[in-house]
Formats: C-alpha cells, sequence, structure tokens
C-alpha cells in the first residue's frame, strides 16, 4: 500500500483522483485526513479482522473471552468446512449463477441496446422507455408473484429460476448505460465499414462488440456483483438441499444449523467473503467508474 | 428512409429522423430498398426481442400480477380462479385495518399496526441516513480529498464493505453485537452504553443498531462517490479562493459542496430509494427483529406473503411499497433533481 503510481490507460475518472508520487504539505489538513484515514480503515477492516481471526478460535475460547485472540490458534473450523465439499458446491452454485446472469445480461443488454442507439424505427423511443420504467419496479416489489410464475415453470429449486429472472431485472440499468455508449461510435465508423461490405449485423459484431467492450465490462461488473450477493429470490427458490444452495443463503443456513458454534459461524462467513475481495481488488477501478458513471448518467 | 441514423448528441429523435429523411440518399449495404425494410425489421426483432421478452415476462408480468393479486384474498396455493376478489379490502386491512367489522380488530392488532411500525421504520432509516450518513460522509470526503500517504490504500479499505453482500455484514454484526459478545464486552469495559433490552432487541434502541450496520456497509460507498466527484472540481478555483483569503471551510462551502451537489443530490435519491426497499440486511438480523423491533416494509411484505401464506395481503403490502417509492421518486426529481438536469443539458 504505498502511494506508487500506476499509470492507466481506460480510466479518466481514477486517472484524477490518484495521488501525484510526491508533494505532501505537510499541514493540519494532511495529518487530519491521515488521522481521519486511519480511523475510517480501522472501522472498516476491525470487524472483518474480528470475524477472520475468530474462526480459528473454538467455542470455549469465544465465551471466556470475545475479544481475545485464539489461543492457540485452531484451525479446525477451517478445515472442516473446506474438507467437507459443502462449501464448495455452493461456492460453484454461487459462480455459476453469476456468470450465466452476467452473460446474460451484457448479451441480450447489448444486442437491445444496438438497435436501440442506431437503427431509426418506429416505436423504438417507446421500447427505451419501457426499459426505463423497469428501473422503478425492484425485485421485492414482484417477488411474490414471480415466485408463483417459477413455481408454474417447474423453475423452484433449479439455478436456471435464480439466472433467468436476475437476467431480466438487470436490463434496465444495462440498456441505459449501453445505448449512449453505442451512440457515441461515430457514424463515419459505420459508413466505412459498409462501403467495405460489411452488413449492419456484421457492423454489429465486428465493430461495436469490440469498441463496446469497456461499457460491456462495466455493466457486467455490475451485475456480476447484484447477482453474487443476491439472497431475497434464492431464498424462496432454493428450499431444501444445501448442496443446491448459493453462497449467501448457504451462510444463512449453516448459521441457522449450527446456532451454538459461532465461531464455525465465523469461519464460513470469512470464507465466503473472499471470492468478493478477491473480484473486488481486480475489479475495483471498473466498479468505481461504473458507479460513478450510473450516478452521473 | 435511412437504416441507420446518425444519433447526434443532444438532438431529439424527431429532430434526427426530419434530418435524415431531408439528406442525401444515404450509403446502404443493401441494393432493394423493401428488402431492405423487411430486414432491418427481422434484424431489430432479433436484436431486440429477447430482451423485451424477458423484461415483459419476468419484470413486467409479476409487478402486474402483484397489483392484480393484491385485489383477491388468496393464499398461494388453491388456484388463483377459485379466490376470492375483495376490492381494495387488503389496502384498507393494511392502512386502517379494513371495513368488515367482524375482522378489523383482528386485523388492527396482527396487520395493520406491524404494517406502520414497519413504514415508520423505514422512515426513520430515511432521515438518519440524511441528517448522520449524508454529513458525516461528506466531511470525511471534503478532508480525504487532498494528498495524504497511503491515499489509495485507505480509499480502497473504505469502499470494500460495498462489495461484500448485506448478508454477510449481517451475519458478521450479529456476531458482533451477540449478548454474550464482544461489543457488550467493550461497552462494560468501556462505560459505553448499552440499550438495555439489548443491543437488537430493546424496542427503542434496536433500530439504531440496524441503522449502524446500515451505516457501516454504506457510507463507504457515499464517500468514495463524493471523492470522485470531488475530483472533478477544478484545482484552480481552490486555489484562487485560498489565495483571497478563504479559509478551509469556507473554500469547501462556497465552491466544493455547491460544485458536487449533483453527487450529493443523486445520492440522496438512491440512498432513499434504497431505505424504503431495505430486506435481505434486516432479514438477517432476526428477521427483522423478535417482535419486530427493527422491521422493515420488505421483511413485513415477506412474513405475511409467504411465510403467513397471505399472498393478496402481501402483493398489497407490495404494492403500496412501490408507490411510496415511486411518490418519492418522482417528487424527489421534480423539487430538486429537475434543476441538475436542465444544469445538464446546458453543459452538453
Amino acid at each position: 500500500m504505498t502511494i506508487t503510481e500506476t499509470p492507466t490507460e481506460t480510466a479518466p475518472v481514477r486517472d484524477r483522483v490518484r495521488a501525484p508520487k510526491r508533494g505532501f504539505q505537510w499541514d493540519g489538513g494532511t495529518i487530519l485526513a491521515i488521522v481521519i484515514g486511519f480511523a475510517g480503515v480501522v472501522l472498516t477492516l476491525g470487524p472483518i479482522l474480528y470475524l477472520i481471526i475468530g474462526g480459528f478460535r473454538n467455542q470455549q475460547q469465544l465465551s471466556a473471552d470475545p475479544a481475545g485472540l485464539p489461543s492457540p490458534w485452531l484451525f479446525d473450523n477451517y478445515v472442516g468446512i473446506l474438507s467437507d465439499g459443502l462449501f464448495w458446491r455452493q461456492l460453484i452454485n454461487s459462480t455459476l449463477v453469476a456468470f450465466g446472469t452476467t452473460a446474460g445480461v451484457v448479451l441480450f443488454g447489448t444486442m437491445a441496446a444496438y438497435p436501440l442507439a442506431r437503427y431509426s424505427f418506429r416505436g423504438r423511443e417507446a421500447i427505451y422507455v419501457l426499459f426505463t420504467t423497469g428501473l422503478m419496479f425492484p425485485l421485492t416489489v414482484a417477488i411474490l408473484p414471480l415466485y408463483q410464475l417459477l413455481k408454474s415453470l417447474d423453475l423452484i429449486g433449479s439455478l436456471w429460476g435464480l439466472v433467468v429472472p436476475q437476467i431480466a431485472f438487470a436490463l434496465p440499468i444495462t440498456v441505459i448505460i449501453m445505448r449512449p455508449f453505442l451512440q457515441a461510435l461515430p457514424k463515419e465508423l459505420e459508413e466505412a465499414s459498409f462501403v467495405d461490405g460489411l452488413t449492419r449485423v456484421g457492423f454489429f459484431y465486428h465493430m461495436v462488440l469490440p469498441l463496446a467492450r469497456p461499457g460491456m465490462v462495466t455493466v457486467g461488473v455490475l451485475a456480476f456483483i447484484g447477482s453474487w450477493n443476491a439472497y431475497l429470490l434464492p431464498l424462496l427458490l432454493l428450499t431444501g438441499d444445501p448442496k443446491g444452495m448459493t453462497l449467501p443463503l448457504g451462510i444463512t443456513t449453516f448459521q441457522g444449523q449450527h446456532a451454538a458454534d459461532i465461531t464455525a459461524i465465523m469461519a464460513y462467513t470469512s470464507l465466503s467473503m473472499i471470492p468478493a475481495l478477491i473480484f473486488f481488488l481486480f475489479m475495483e477501478r471498473r466498479i468505481v467508474d461504473g458507479l460513478t458513471g450510473a450516478v452521473k448518467g | 428512409m435511412t437504416a441507420l441514423e446518425a444519433s447526434g448528441s443532444g438532438e431529439g429523435p424527431v429532430a434526427a429522423a426530419k434530418a435524415a429523411g431531408a439528406g442525401p440518399k444515404p450509403l446502404s449495404p443493401y441494393s432493394s430498398h423493401r428488402r431492405d425494410t423487411a430486414r432491418k425489421w427481422i434484424e431489430i426483432l432479433v436484436f431486440v426481442g429477447p430482451a423485451v421478452a424477458l423484461f415483459l415476462t419476468f419484470v413486467i408480468y409479476p409487478v402486474a400480477s402483484a397489483a392484480r393479486f393484491s385485489l383477491y384474498k388468496w393464499n398461494g396455493i388453491k388456484q388463483f380462479s377459485e379466490a376470492e376478489f375483495i376490492g381494495f379490502e387488503n389496502y384498507a386491512r393494511a392502512l386502517w385495518g379494513g371495513n368488515d367489522p367482524a375482522t378489523k380488530d383482528a386485523f388492527m392488532s396482527s396487520y395493520t399496526e406491524p404494517f406502520w411500525t414497519a413504514v415508520g421504520h423505514n422512515m426513520l432509516i430515511v432521515v438518519l441516513s440524511m441528517a448522520i450518513q449524508l454529513p458525516l460522509a461528506l466531511l470525511v470526503a471534503l478532508t480525504l480529498n487532498r494528498k495524504f500517504p497511503m491515499r489509495n490504500g485507505v480509499r480502497l479499505i473504505i469502499f470494500a464493505p460495498y462489495v461484500l453482500s448485506e448478508v454477510i455484514a449481517g451475519i458478521m454484526w450479529l456476531i458482533i453485537f451477540d449478548p454474550n459478545g464482544i461489543a457488550t464486552q467493550l461497552s462494560e469495559a468501556t462505560g459505553f452504553p448499552k440499550p438495555a433490552g439489548g443491543w437488537f432487541e430493546d424496542t427503542t434502541w434496536g433500530i439504531w443498531t440496524v441503522f449502524f450496520i446500515v451505516t457501516w456497509k454504506y457510507l463507504g460507498l457515499a464517500i468514495i462517490l463524493f471523492l470522485a466527484g470531488l475530483s472533478g472540481v477544478p484545482q484552480e478555483l481552490q486555489e484562487a479562493a485560498s489565495i483571497d483569503g478563504a479559509s478551509w471551510w469556507q473554500v469547501q462551502r462556497r465552491i466544493n459542496i455547491p460544485l458536487i451537489g449533483p453527487t450529493i443530490r443523486i445520492w440522496a435519491f438512491l440512498s432513499i430509494i434504497g431505505s424504503i426497499q431495505l430486506f435481505d440486511m434486516v432479514w438477517v438480523l432476526n428477521r427483522g427483529g423478535t417482535v419486530g423491533q427493527y422491521s422493515t416494509i420488505a421483511t413485513f411484505m415477506m412474513q405475511v406473503g409467504y411465510f403467513r401464506k397471505d399472498v393478496g395481503f402481501g402483493s398489497a403490502v407490495a404494492v403500496i411499497m412501490f408507490a411510496l417509492s415511486f411518490v418519492v421518486a418522482i417528487a424527489y426529481m421534480l423539487l430538486i433533481l429537475r434543476k441538475d438536469n436542465s444544469d445538464n443539458k446546458v453543459e452538453a
């Protein structure tokens, strides 16, 4: 965590945020920033570290001194969870659902945004407005009828029952972010492609998809996080066998079954944090860009 | 008519279409005009069709169904065709106990009062977010908006809770605020007051514990958004003001805060809507409390609509929640965001 500047070529927002290598003014404001920043780091990391370290203790240690360190450090909780298979099954389920949702959102969202951005046809604005109204309908409002619908489609207990509605609910924000992105591609590029014999579909495949990749990554990252953290829909759909659950539901189910063994819950929750945190470390800039883009757009 | 139009920035569709119609014969990859038109429509269907079909089936249809279910007495198990149509009685039951004197009292105690309690909790979280989270995030962002050692690392860590799920955050704090947990121990060691009824169980302060956890999870997002906004404020403005003798606070109040106004207002908008629809974390925290000490509209809807199998009543609650978000959203856009939008147009 030094302040080494990494050159960035794709993220103009963050370029401006990053500090140059030197030039701190050691005045009161800088000291205050360090103090506030340090306090923020402690308040953020403290609970997370407490959870991770707690996983290395057993229930007796925790009851004797809730704030203490492990003595001795015990690996039973973590080893037990990692060797059981249930955690891995749920990890795989979450991964499949998140990748399925992301792929569907990016594919169908970009496809829909293309004619809405670059074709001129009757009803175009009506379709666009239809998608924008979708922003106002959260999953919470639709959940009871959606459950009935998925039941009649025999999708209860199936990961597809999770993926398909998640794609549908992520489409509005995707279309709204992608349309201006595709509109910004220069007209000359299109004309030159047609002169070279590309069809409109060929133009989409050979030109739009590569050029729109930054936008697709942004909407994909947001869809991935949304799917990875989703709880309400799995809560209704994936009841029954814990092997068929995604991680968030798996955690609460594990918590219910091991209510007396809090340190095991701490270990389970800590382990399920790791994929999200790794994803975050690699994608942090994309997430910030996506969120600031969504807020400004 | 051109198959493809120049999507000019700022131009409305009407203007663009007019320009396209009046322009010279455009370049087209197809020779025959009629075949071109037919083919264009097939392309549109193939490209837009899947998204529209998914959206109509899994978003619009369920939302419309919620509105329809809300007019019936239905347990979600028997066929919907056998459900009893009761008009707006479900809404009446939620809002004032219903119009039927025979059932009114029972509904008052088991449905109407919990409903209003939940609405009150959502409103409290909205108010606390604006009164506590907003100034706190703004002050932190303004303080951190300068060069200092390890700045990027600090920002990265502060933002991290945003990507953790509400479930993880909820379980984590549930353990920390366990009656025999570390929070209780720290409170006894430091003398920091602890709610008399327990961190979560206390009927007055339980909702504050939940608000604290929501703040832990989402304050970083606000700080990062505000910092991104501040990075767009020209450095020269602040330097010029400082040279003219403006104090740090004067620079913030007269320059920085007004200039990131649009970011603050959008954040506030998203925060309000999110507070009204809060579910995951509260559900993880003992489903809104053992006796609903911090229930929200969404957790109440799930209790009645899914676990008590009163789908009709639950749907009415869902529609009320939607109506509340909708009214707030429209009012906020008209009263507060309208200025920003017109500003943007001038900018563009």
